[in-house]
């Protein structure tokens, strides 16, 4: 009874649990908060895996070492990898998952709300695992982000920091994942059947699948380098038995299924995008769900087609490359479907509809070059050439970033109660999408002339379009002080933002006030 | 069943997933090697089968010896000869030295490597200590044989192999 009493003594703007200052993020339970923890740790995992990157250019803008030394290089590239795949995409999907699922489905919170702070927390020493391991003995990681065996076996410290960030990382992301799950199965609006869901919901049920899946296949792979490396086992060590292509076949069959965890949430955002300022439904809803969840389940059975030059027999390299271009056709499916989404729509172009259509038109681009590399004989020609760095970011930086981007623009007025100022959107997207061109573009260019991967150094003839990919990258990089300028500006401020600020937009989040109270939801809406 | 009932029920459900899945990461182990042992893809350390015994007496080939150890594995090894003329399809027989002049019994592994690397698929090794891990006691030497045949559909252009074994030392078995 005591409880409860307690309760009242609270202001009923913040319900109960609501405390000010530090305490209250870091005790809080409510998924609006733990929502925006997520972005912000994502947001500073990016600059900082950004700094990584910039590094990295700086010191590929003329051939000749300048910068950094060789070692130190190796180890910017593997950690510039993992902090982006680890502490920032997946992060900031799974605080939009936060802040949106909720709403989306008329949820009073997760299932989970204890749990979910739990997830959370765990990020932050993760990340500090990470960054550390740039001051042990030997430094950071420094065998790419894929921690092939047999490098890492033999690596320093730095890698026992990275195999225990990943075990944290990981068991963060399933706990995530259960809850998501719980949420969208169990906690549904009466009246919102499955095929009613939003499709960001969508988005973000599949992978959520899919996470519970292939996380712990990469825990079971960074405990079996653990104990190659300390306990006398022998999974990878050749010499007692082991065979470090094995590593190989472990990780990527946890590493494909992971590519399309950061793209399908990036997906459903840009599926809840289009049709709103398209101002039409989305076209082919259920072939939209179909799609996406057989992208999930090819996505399991591709895994060898980043291992083609491993001394796979003839009819192995058959199946991986034909099961791979399969993959292009729920793919496909999805890019018409946008595409006839915005067919005769009355459309208008503000910041978020910018992202979404750059999103379409770049992500297409890395999808055109992911079929490329998918033929066996290109492959083997373009293993671990600038060819494949151009490749895939051009699917997870102007794919699941601008995604995330859009996604950010387009619900922000809901989430500070502020419209953020529509020019300076606009001017950073046009700088965002312009210099990530210059800076990838050109490193297919690099590539198809042969230029490695992961190599500080390089042949005289690779240096113009080095040097342009160097520009572009920190025209990137400054470009993303003036996100942060926006997103901060409208939290302080600017335009009221109504309860629907996007004509076009119909689902659940936006019949409640901008910005979202505290506690939504808490009797349930009825969907017809 | 009450919703925080049905909550935790999932929970339990979604957990079980997630640990079968880190079993099933362990499991990928066998898995591919049983993979590899059906088709035949992952053989460096089975004896050979030769189909076809036909000597092409018109070649001669080279075939380098050659002998490593690795990770301070402190044996004396070495091919008793250094180099063998053979004509593809012919019955090879070399012997390799090892001994271990140590105070204590050390366990080590041979993995043989070819150059040209493509050599490799034509080398039939019929016998080699290569296939086990080789124990030697205190101050053991042991000499240890390699039956081989080179294929005839060997390329014209390779007239030299080198045939290279480096022992690696196991751990944990003394």
């Amino acid at each position: 009874m005591e409880a409860v009493q307690g309760h009242d003594d609270h202001s009923h703007d913040h319900g109960h649990g609501y405390q000010g200052g530090l305490m209250r993020w870091i005790t809080t339970t409510n998924h609006k908060d733990i929502g925006t923890l997520y972005l912000w740790f994502a947001f500073i995992m990016f600059l900082s895996g950004g700094v990584l990157a910039l590094t990295i250019r700086a010191e590929l803008f003329q051939p000749g070492l300048q910068i950094v030394e060789p070692e130190f290089f190796n180890q910017l590239t593997t950690l510039h990898g993992l902090i982006m795949v680890f502490g920032a995409i997946m992060p900031a999907f799974v605080g939009f998952a936060n802040w949106q699922i909720p709403m989306m489905i008329g949820a009073p919170d997760m299932a989970f709300a204890r749990m979910n702070n739990w997830s959370f927390w765990l990020l932050p020493p993760a990340g500090l695992l990470l960054f550390g391991s740039f001051l042990v003995p030997g430094g950071a990681a420094a065998g790419g982000w894929t921690l092939y065996a047999p490098l890492s076996v033999q690596l320093g410290m730095g890698m026992d920091l990275t195999i225990f960030a990943i075990h944290i990382m990981g068991a963060s992301s399933i706990m995530g994942s259960i809850n998501i799950i719980t949420t969208i199965l169990n906690m549904r609006a009466p009246g919102m059947t499955l095929m009613k869901m939003p499709m960001f919901v969508w988005g973000w049920l599949v992978t959520a699948y899919l996470l519970i899946a292939v996380m712990p296949v990469l825990a079971g792979a960074v405990t079996m380098l653990l104990t190659d490396r300390h306990f006398g086992t022998n999974f990878f060590n050749a010499a007692g038995g082991g065979d470090p292509v094995m590593f190989q076949h472990i990780f990527w069959f946890f590493g494909h299924p992971e590519v399309y965890i950061m793209i399908l949430p990036a997906f459903g955002i840009v599926s809840q995008i289009i049709p709103a300022f398209s101002r039409k439904p989305l076209f082919g809803y259920a072939s939209m769900v179909y799609a996406m969840s057989s992208i999930a389940i090819l996505s399991f059975v591709v895994w060898a087609h980043h291992m083609f030059t491993v001394g796979m027999p003839a009819a192995g390299q058959l199946f991986f490359m034909y099961a791979t271009m399969l993959i292009a056709i729920p793919t496909g499916v999805k890019v018409f479907n946008w595409l006839a989404t915005m067919w005769r729509g009355s459309m208008s172009f503000e910041t978020p509809m910018l992202f979404a259509v750059g999103f379409i038109f770049v992500f297409t681009m890395g999808g055109f070059t992911g079929l490329i590399l998918a033929i066996t004989p290109v492959d083997i020609q373009l293993q671990d050439t600038y060819y494949v760095v151009a490749h895939f970011h051009y699917v997870l930086v102007a794919g699941s970033l601008f995604g995330i981007f859009g996604g950010i623009y387009y619900w922000l007025p809901k989430w500070t109660g502020h419209m953020y100022d529509e020019k300076l959107g606009q001017i950073h997207f046009w700088l965002s999408i312009i210099f990530f061109n210059l800076a990838f573009f050109v490193m297919h260019f690099l590539g198809l002339a042969g230029m490695p991967r992961r190599v500080p150094d390089y042949a005289t003839q690779f240096a113009e379009f080095n040097m342009i990919a160097t520009v572009g990258a920190f025209g990137f990089g400054l470009s993303q002080l003036l996100f942060l300028y926006v997103v901060l500006k409208c939290i302080r401020g600017g335009a009221k933002a109504p309860a629907r600020p996007w004509e076009g937009s119909d689902t659940l989040e936006w019949t409640l006030p901008s910005p979202a109270p505290y506690h939504s939801f808490e009797t349930p809406p009825v969907v017809k | 069943m009450s919703a925080i009932g049905a909550n935790a029920y999932l929970l339990r459900k979604l957990l079980v997933v997630a640990l079968v899945m880190f079993g099933f990461g362990f499991a990928l182990v066998p898995l591919y090697k049983k993979i590899c042992e059906v088709t035949g893809i992952n053989n460096i350390a089975r004896a050979d089968t030769v189909e076809n015994s036909q000597v092409d007496t018109s070649r001669w080939l080279t075939i380098e010896l050659d002998a490593n150890t690795r990770d301070h594995l402190p044996w004396t090894f070495a091919p008793l000869q250094k180099t063998v003329r053979v004509h593809p399809g012919q019955l090879v027989h070399v012997e390799y030295e090892i001994s271990n002049p140590t105070g204590s019994a050390v366990t080590g592994q041979a993995v043989p490597s070819y150059g040209p690397q493509l050599a490799g698929s034509y080398f039939r090794k019929l016998e080699c200590f290569c296939f086990t891990q080789q124990q030697l006691a205190a101050g053991e030497t042991r000499r240890m044989p390699v039956v081989f045949v080179i294929e005839t559909g060997l390329p014209d252009d390779v007239k030299t192999i080198t045939l290279s074994y480096t022992f690696f030392p196991v751990e944990g078995r003394g």
